[in-house]
């Protein structure tokens, strides 16, 4: 009898241990709730062909968020930003495993950006995930993948796009053209696929409505990230006579391709989008001073402020062998910050709200929009050259760089809304 | 239109013969192994990035001597210390080590040298055009390019063919127990050859990065084409896989030159039809827009009408 007396007493001292146990790490949770830090996904190719691309964009969205954020007591009253890499390979199919892996992990907000393929995939991934998934929906923030079906037909609440499209560029790339009257004979050349795609017709359409005298010597469309050497390509572009060449290609494409340009001997000017930075800009050199043009965002040089001038700096001392490539992944974060703060969460829903016709103020002073209809933002886009003379911050410490030659405001590039909507009802 | 036949006909030489150099190397090591050595073209990236980084202390012409050497060296060791022990395992082990040897060397190359493209550029020596025809240059850097691999290819028939070195080997592919029962030492054999064929890949290497551009993922677009070539010449025949290698080069380069494709068939047919049609994207290909593909529909062709190969010897 004694026995099972103390037995009881011993297990109602067990029980109250457990319970005092369970709550106070029930409180210990609470309380790191507050100081956990706010994941955000990175999505982008970190390995195979197109590393580079990925590695440097991750390297800066890292290097801002630590910058502007955490390095001064962190978001939302002291929470850290921690961004976390998934690294897609540049597959659409490796795409779908790597979101599988941000919804386990519990991840809300996903940054992407290389390959509209890709990001199609995503869209498409998210919008269905979203459906399924009331409460747990994921943030699809896009900063780089430029085919104009994402904020169009394929539009979805929770995509948002923080550069212009492809449409958008090449307007202010046209109109640039057009104003070259030495131009007279164009050569269309691409990565065959959707922003290939649409780099070729466009450039047509706006070259046609703007200089009916270009004639369009050539379209030539080739399969991405399997050439092994453009000197047949540019045989054509030779026999064709063109004066100047477009093309949408990126990465080692890019590279091969004014590379083989450059050594037929043929001096003409190559209007490009990414032909900058990640080695291109050291490895085409003296041989693309003048020669390749760039449309981008965010001037490269001269640059306006001496808030972004600093953070170039201080970027550069933290990692002296890279550059800031794409400045407006420190844009779009402070943006997704901005909307933090003003919902006082990280819900995607809310987020999403509170970037819905945001404007802001950028590193570099100027405003951009984020418009509500179809989520596509509007910023000041620039016409750069390659060249050496009056750079101050170059590109792979080549001494080389981009400076802008024109500059259109953001006012003047938005285009007409085409976007019809779903939106969730909550 | 002859301009564009010349060069795309010199540039077909220049490719097929760059392919030659690296897919002599894979089928010389094939037959005497009977190993498909999926790490081969890594070793052609090896080669390049080397050279490069040689080529910033001592110059271009270093490079192309010290590069080359560095890499077979390394393909022995290889050799030596990795296949031969896996050997024993069976050829399936064989494939899947230099499969995952592949893997390893890439990232490697992404850990010492970074992911950027690299800043390899062609020596001063050779920086002039050639010649100019039509309004286009060859670079003399081509013209260097074409000279090496046929002095290559030269050489290696006749030490293949002529010399008492070729012989032995000859006899090891063939009869591997006899040639060690003769008193030749087979395994050194092997190494050699496994050493101087991924030399060959690292030669190939030091030469094309300069113009192919020298970056992580230079391997992975020249790997697969080069099996191609070696299915398609026959596997373990050089002379099938100098055949191919022109062969390829040359197709690709003509069909990139050639400015037909899906309409002009049509058009020839008598057919059209609208923009919006669901095969729009069929209707309106271009023979250049899959040049880079044909290898591979040749290689199920020749799979299908000729599985020994153009030149291939082995009888199924």
């Amino acid at each position: 009898m004694v026995h099972s007396f103390f037995l009881a007493r011993a297990c109602s001292r067990l029980l109250s241990i457990f319970l005092i146990v369970l709550a106070s790490s029930f409180s210990i949770q609470a309380r790191a709730q507050d100081s956990e830090p706010v994941r955000i996904g990175f999505m982008d190719p970190l390995s195979g062909p197109f590393a580079s691309i990925g590695t440097s964009g991750l390297t800066v969205l890292q290097f801002a968020a630590d910058y502007l954020f955490n390095s001064r007591g962190g978001i939302l009253g002291g929470r850290m930003i921690e961004i976390v890499p998934l690294d897609n390979m540049q597959s659409p199919t490796e795409t779908q495993i790597q979101f599988r892996r941000a919804v386990s992990e519990g991840l809300r907000i996903i940054f992407q950006g290389n390959s509209s393929a890709v990001a199609n995939a995503l869209n498409t991934a998210v919008t269905r995930h979203n459906r399924r998934n009331p409460g747990q929906e994921i943030l699809q923030l896009n900063y780089s993948a430029v085919d104009p079906i994402l904020t169009e037909e394929n539009c979805s609440f929770w995509h948002f796009r923080f550069d212009a499209h492809a449409v958008m560029k090449l307007n202010v790339l046209t109109d640039f053209i057009a104003g070259n009257e030495d131009i007279q004979r164009m050569y269309i050349i691409g990565q065959d696929y959707s922003f290939g795609h649409v780099v070729a017709e466009t450039s047509e359409r706006l070259l046609r409505e703007k200089r009916p005298d270009i004639e369009i010597v050539g379209n030539e469309f080739h399969p991405i990230g399997q050439v092994k050497d453009f000197t047949p390509y540019v045989t054509k572009i030779v026999a064709s006579n063109a004066d100047a060449v477009i093309t949408g290609n990126f990465g080692a494409d890019m590279v091969s391709l004014a590379r083989s340009i450059i050594d037929s001997g043929l001096d003409i000017p190559i209007y490009t989008f990414y032909a900058a930075y990640d080695g291109i800009t050291a490895t085409l050199g003296t041989d693309g001073k003048n020669r390749i043009r760039l449309v981008h965002n965010d001037s490269a040089n001269p640059i306006p402020t001496g808030e972004r001038k600093q953070f170039y700096r201080d970027f550069k001392a933290a990692h002296p062998d890279r550059d800031v490539t794409q400045p407006r992944l420190a844009m779009a974060l402070s943006m997704l910050v901005q909307a933090m703060e003003q919902t006082g969460g990280t819900d995607p829903y809310e987020l999403a709200l509170a970037l819905e016709d945001m404007r802001f103020t950028t590193l570099s002073g100027e405003e951009v929009w984020m418009r509500g209809s179809d989520h596509q933002i509007f910023q000041d886009l620039h016409v750069s050259v390659q060249t050496d003379e009056g750079i101050e911050f170059d590109a792979d410490n080549s001494g080389f760089g981009l400076l802008t030659e024109y500059k259109v405001p953001a006012a003047e590039t938005i285009v007409e809304n085409r976007c019809e909507m779903k939106r969730p009802q909550r | 239109m002859p301009e564009v036949l010349v060069f795309a006909t010199l540039n077909g030489l220049v490719t097929g013969l760059l392919l030659f150099m690296l897919a002599s190397g894979l089928t010389v090591i094939f037959s005497m192994m009977g190993v498909l050595n999926f790490a081969h073209a890594s070793f052609y990236m090896l080669g390049a990035y080397f050279a490069y980084s040689i080529s910033l202390y001592f110059g271009y012409w270093t490079g192309l001597i010290l590069a080359p050497l560095i890499v077979g060296v390394l393909g022995a060791l290889v050799e030596r210390y990795g296949l031969r022990r896996v050997h024993q395992h069976g050829h399936v082990a064989e494939l899947v080590f230099t499969f995952g040897l592949a893997f390893l060397i890439e990232e490697a190359v992404q850990f010492f040298w970074g992911q950027d493209t690299k800043n390899y550029q062609t020596p001063d020596l050779l920086d002039f055009p050639l010649f100019t025809l039509f309004g286009q240059e060859f670079s003399a850097y081509r013209g260097f390019m074409l000279a090496i691999s046929i002095g290559i290819f030269i050489g290696l028939y006749q030490v293949l063919t002529r010399s008492r070195v070729g012989l032995i080997i000859q006899a090891a592919i063939s009869h591997p127990h006899m040639v060690a029962n003769l008193g030749h030492n087979v395994p050194l054999i092997f190494t050699a050859v496994f050493g101087v064929g991924t030399a060959l890949a690292g030669l190939a290497g030091v030469i094309a990065g300069p113009v192919l551009t020298t970056f992580p993922g230079m391997a992975l677009v020249l790997g697969s084409i080069v099996f191609v070539i070696v299915v398609i010449g026959g596997l373990g025949s050089l002379p099938g896989a100098f055949l191919a290698s022109l062969l390829i080069g040359l197709l690709q380069s003509y069909a990139i030159a050639a400015n037909v494709g899906m309409p002009d068939l049509l058009a020839l047919l008598g057919l059209e039809f609208p923009r919006s049609h669901p095969l729009d994207d069929l209707w309106t290909l271009n023979l250049s827009q899959i040049a880079p593909i044909l290898p591979f529909l040749l290689l199920v062709l020749v799979l299908i009408f000729r599985p020994t190969g153009l030149m291939g010897k082995r009888e199924q």
